[in-house]
């Protein structure tokens, strides 16, 4: 198991992680994953309606932690993965500044694609941050989207 | 004693981040042994509590693991109030 989870203030650098990913100190298990898949989310520029300038993150510290490697432990049993690394940050974040990180490695790009996605989706629906935006009409918590419990739903059949 | 947290717009609208409540010792939540409960009785601290905690959406969590109103709360636990997540 490689579970690498961060939730921090400080932005992440692509290239840094990738590497990470790539190449690391288990080189048996390296050598063996054909697939890199990697998701970054930014902060838009335009949400729910209005002008977006920047967002403040909110977090539940511990819990999102512990609601984050489960999600991974959720993964793990659906699909056979090498690597798995997440970094959410917390705090001020202003307009295209980097918000979250998923990389997943595997044998196949399949798994790979796949489980990034499922983290992703769950991530959004269980993992206790909540963003209030700074907009053209004032400060305001961004409402939850049945979009992504919809998306959550699928991987339930 | 439990320890009592409150997130995001809800955390806002209470004015309040977290409590610490001796559920044997105070009369208010001696009677309280299920999360639903323990949401009825803090609802009645006054009007806004009332009206805050009375949003269906909200999630109640655990020891930091998300459940339903039924979950048993026993001292020690740690007990949460949020608004669904908005992360990602």
């Amino acid at each position: 198991m490689n579970e690498m989870i961060s939730v921090q203030a400080q932005d992440f650098d692509m290239a840094t992680e990738y590497q990470a990913l790539r190449n690391d100190n288990n080189t048996d298990h390296n050598s063996s994953d054909g697939a890199v898949v990697t998701f970054v989310g930014l902060v838009r520029d335009y949400n729910q309606g209005n002008h977006v300038s920047g967002l403040t993150l909110e977090h539940y510290p511990g819990m999102t932690e512990k609601a984050l490697e489960d999600i991974v432990v959720s993964a793990r049993e659906k699909w056979s993965l090498g690597k798995v690394r997440i970094i959410h940050r917390i705090g001020q974040l202003n307009l295209s500044e980097q918000i979250v990180f998923v990389g997943v490695t595997s044998k196949h790009r399949e798994a790979a694609f796949d489980a990034a996605q499922f983290i992703m989706d769950f991530l959004k629906n269980n993992a206790p941050f909540w963003k209030k935006e700074n907009t053209d009409i004032g400060t305001r918590w961004v409402e939850a989207e049945d979009k992504d419990k919809i998306a959550q739903k699928k991987w339930q059949r | 004693m439990i320890k009592v947290l409150f997130f995001a717009q809800l955390r806002e609208s209470l004015g309040c981040n977290e409590l610490a409540i001796d559920l044997a010792s105070d009369q208010r939540f001696n009677s309280v042994t299920t999360l639903e409960q323990l949401r009825e009785a803090l609802a009645k601290t006054d009007e806004n509590w009332q009206l805050s905690l009375a949003n269906g959406k909200l999630l109640m969590a655990v020891n930091q693991t998300i459940v339903d109103g039924s979950q048993a709360v026993k001292d020690g636990d740690e007990v949460a109030f949020f608004p669904p997540v908005t992360g990602g």
